[in-house]
């Protein structure tokens, strides 16, 4: 990606590549961050908890958050230098998760301070792993619709309901929560709190998913508590920073460094290797061929897009509307790109498990399934039409009187 | 729908009111929960092979009611509403097919008998790499042995009589090998779709060659197109009616979700693509039972269609059912796997769309 530094980051990248090599333990070199995966589990090693401290004592895991509260304080220029570096070194960023992607920065912004003093380091450190409890079984797209509820009680909300698709809950320490605190309406009687998932009132049930694993789950509140210090916002002021908090969520899916990725080989590569080439060289299947060939060119126009918008953005720290075209134009991509992976693979795209398949093969198969879920979750591909519908290009809506 | 014959009625409400009795798609989950070791659940393929489903296409002195192709399809449409696994394409029509088409006698006195009566299973082996490739045969025949590498060959563990392609003095052909024999070596596949396939690795294998040369090989692999087809069309249809269903009870925004046009306009789109598809299989079915000259075309015709039909109408029912459908629990997913596995089996979409433009000369 061009870089637009100059020679102060220059001479920070100069510092950025010493630290890291310092720090970096050689052990975890072009390993897979274990914060990628779907799903926790498993004692991380020594290595990866030291390199995860490292990064989180440095604040570079979060580099543009203040460094009052732990964060690098850099520019958005040099936290682009440092990814640059981390890959560099067959790296990754040990700190993430949806206290990174979605609830700290919508934190910094609505936070009080003592909330974000006492909330953001141990994000910071990658310490304490949060849940988002938005979703319930009935209030998905119409979110605010939801019925889960707080009663006040004085020093505290004892809160009673059941959330769904709550990923990561069994994992989590923490849960930013949307609640109903007052009945009579529906986007002003929603408040947002925080509380711990280490409590009795709490139970969490894992959700099998298509693709094979529970990343997500039922999760139930019987009388759980959150104390009156962790409501976040005003009383009944819960939807304007859940809004933003899904702005966060959906430029954290496919902003510009495209979150939700691709990886492995590029999918040319691929088809040259499992479909054959023609005599000029051409991948052999001139139907794929075509195809993949709209794919790239759509797939670098995203990313065209993604630079004009950050450079458009300078200035504007925060996400812009725009991020609602960028989520569908990249999710769509994306999917297409994982179709066309098992389409390259041919019968050795279809397997669900053994030594008959390689590990790569096996990946595409379980990657495509979940890749189903990128237009559902973060807002659907649908919802997000909407939200396009109305707010940029200012058709009736006609759904708002619910 | 075809202008069906009164026994072809009478077939087709048969397998309806089997499948919805005997073989929802809670016993397609319950099979693949079992990790059944064939793919399929045999007390239940004993019962349609008892109702005579394996002979569907077999001349009646073989034991079959020779029904033929569009009737056969009937049954896989109705099979593959609830994703029923059975080895009735792969032995039923395919095995079947190979030996009615290219047979000896004494080989389908044999054989036939016991492929309608359920008692053998056949399979076909025709590929040997990631894709179908029929033209790239490396299989080799000679003094009555076959060696070679088959891969993906549906029902390959369950096989007692396996269709092999491979190459003999006289150019490519088909030949049959037994499943038993000591020069057979099968690998269990374990599919995303939970179906029975196997690679085969034949070494020195005995092996009898059908009479047909690659001509056969391509007759026999467009009927097992077609057949798959039917089967897939069973699949979309079930697939879209249960989207539809979930259309008109989720509520969201307080009203159901099917009132937003924005779906609205794609279920009208999908039930277009539904019925296009409907038209390409029996057209294609009716063709291979009127032995017509245009069978090849008008199979590729079927099996692109019908695979981008299903392809687009698994992705909309996970799409339009948002959180559940990704769950295991639901069976969008169940439908999905199928499409993938289904659209690659004997050429996927876009082998077929240029074979079509091969036949047609451009
Ligand atoms: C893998 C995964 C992880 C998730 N993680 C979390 C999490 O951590 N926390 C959390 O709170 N939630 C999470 N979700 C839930 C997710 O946000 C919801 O699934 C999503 O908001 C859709 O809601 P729903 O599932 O109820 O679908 P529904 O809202 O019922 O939607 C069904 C279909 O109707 C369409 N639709 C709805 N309204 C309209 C309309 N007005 N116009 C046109 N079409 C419409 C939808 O787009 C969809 O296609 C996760 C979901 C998945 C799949």
């Amino acid at each position: 990606m061009a870089d637009f530094g100059g020679t102060d980051l220059e001479t920070f990248r100069t510092s950025a590549r010493e630290w890291i090599a310092a720090n970096f333990p050689a052990a975890l070199k072009g390993k897979p961050n274990p914060m990628a995966g779907e799903e926790r589990g498993g004692k991380p090693s020594a290595e990866q908890e030291a390199w995860r401290k490292a990064m989180g004592d440095k604040g570079w895991g979060v580099p543009t958050w203040p460094a009052a509260y732990g964060g690098g304080g850099l520019s958005g220029g040099e936290a682009r230098v440092i990814q640059q570096e981390l890959n560099r070194a067959g790296a990754y960023n040990p700190i993430g998760g949806m206290g990174v992607m979605m609830f700290g920065p919508t934190l910094l912004e609505y936070g009080t301070e003592a909330q974000k003093q006492e909330h953001i380091p141990p994000i910071v450190r990658g310490e304490i792993a949060w849940c988002q409890g938005f979703s319930e079984p009935g209030a998905g797209s119409d979110l605010a619709s939801l019925s889960t509820k707080a009663i006040d009680k004085g020093d505290h909300f004892e809160i009673d309901g059941s959330k769904i698709w709550t990923s990561g809950a069994q994992w989590a320490d923490w849960c930013f929560c949307l609640v109903r605190t007052d009945t009579s309406k529906k986007h002003e009687g929603i408040s947002f709190v925080l509380f711990t998932m280490h409590q009795p009132g709490v139970e969490v049930r894992p959700i099998p998913l298509i693709a094979g694993s529970s990343p997500f789950c039922e999760t139930f509140f019987t009388s759980a508590r959150a104390e009156k210090k962790d409501l976040v916002g005003p009383l009944n002021g819960g939807w304007t920073i859940a809004k933003r908090l899904l702005q966060h969520e959906r430029s954290g899916l496919t902003g510009a460094g495209g979150g939700l990725g691709s990886g492995g080989k590029p999918l040319e590569q691929l088809a040259k290797e499992y479909v054959g080439v023609d005599e000029k060289g051409r991948i052999a299947d001139s139907d794929l061929r075509t195809r993949l060939v709209n794919n790239a060119i759509n797939w670098r126009a995203f990313q065209q897009t993604a630079v004009r918008a950050m450079m458009e953005a300078k200035g504007n720290a925060g996400p812009s509307s725009a991020t609602s075209i960028m989520k569908n134009a990249g999710t769509q991509l994306i999917q297409e790109r994982q179709e066309m992976t098992l389409e390259i693979m041919g019968h050795q795209g279809l397997g669900w498990e053994g030594d008959d398949f390689a590990p790569e093969e096996l990946a595409a198969v379980r990657g495509w399934l979940f890749g189903k879920a990128f237009t559902i979750f973060g807002g659907s591909q649908e919802v997000q039409s909407n939200i396009v519908s109305k707010r940029i290009l200012g058709l009736p809506d006609l759904t708002q009187n619910h | 729908m075809a202008v069906l014959s009164e026994e072809q009625s009478m077939l087709r409400d048969a397998a309806k009111s089997w499948v919805q009795e005997k073989s929802p798609v809670t016993a397609f989950r319950k099979m693949r929960d079992s990790g059944a070791e064939l793919g399929y659940d045999v007390a239940a393929w004993n019962e349609m092979a008892e109702m005579g489903w394996a002979g569907v296409i077999i001349p009646e002195e073989y034991g079959g009611s020779n029904f033929g192709y569009l009737s056969l399809g009937l049954v896989l449409e109705e099979l593959g509403r609830t994703l029923t696994a059975s080895p009735l394409l792969s032995s039923g029509l395919a095995a079947a097919s190979a030996l009615i088409l290219g047979g000896s006698d004494a080989q389908k006195s044999e054989w036939l008998p016991k492929i309608a009566e359920g008692t053998a299973v056949g399979a076909l082996a025709i590929d040997e790499g990631a894709h179908h490739a029929p033209d790239k045969v490396a299989t080799v025949f000679k003094d009555g042995k076959i060696t070679g590498k088959k891969t993906f060959v549906l029902e390959g563990m369950a096989a007692g009589i396996i269709i092999v392609s491979g190459k003999g003095p006289d150019g490519v052909g088909l030949y049959l090998v037994k499943g038993d024999d000591a020069g057979v070596k099968r690998t269990r596949l374990s599919l995303a779709d939970s179906r029975g396939a196997a690679n085969i690795e034949f070494n020195g294998a005995a092996a009898e060659p059908l009479s047909g040369g690659a001509d056969l090989i391509d007759k026999v692999l467009d009927r097992a197109r077609a057949g798959v087809a039917a089967e897939m069309l069973g699949s979309a249809i079930q697939a879209f009616e249960t989207t539809l269903d979930y259309l008109k009870v989720r509520v969201q925004f307080g009203q159901v979700i099917g009132s937003f046009q924005a779906l609205q306009h794609r279920a009208a789109k999908m039930f277009t693509d539904l019925e296009l598809s409907r038209s390409a299989v029996e057209a294609a079915l009716a063709a291979i039972d009127a032995d017509s000259p245009d069978v090849p075309e008008l199979v590729s015709l079927a099996k692109a269609k019908m695979g981008d039909t299903f392809h687009l109408v698994s992705n909309e029912m996970v799409q339009m059912h948002g959180g559940i459908g990704m769950t295991d629990a639901h069976d969008a997913g169940f439908y999905l796997k199928r499409a993938r596995a289904a659209e690659a089996a004997f050429g996927n979409q876009a082998f077929h769309r240029d074979r079509y433009a091969r036949i047609q000369g451009y």
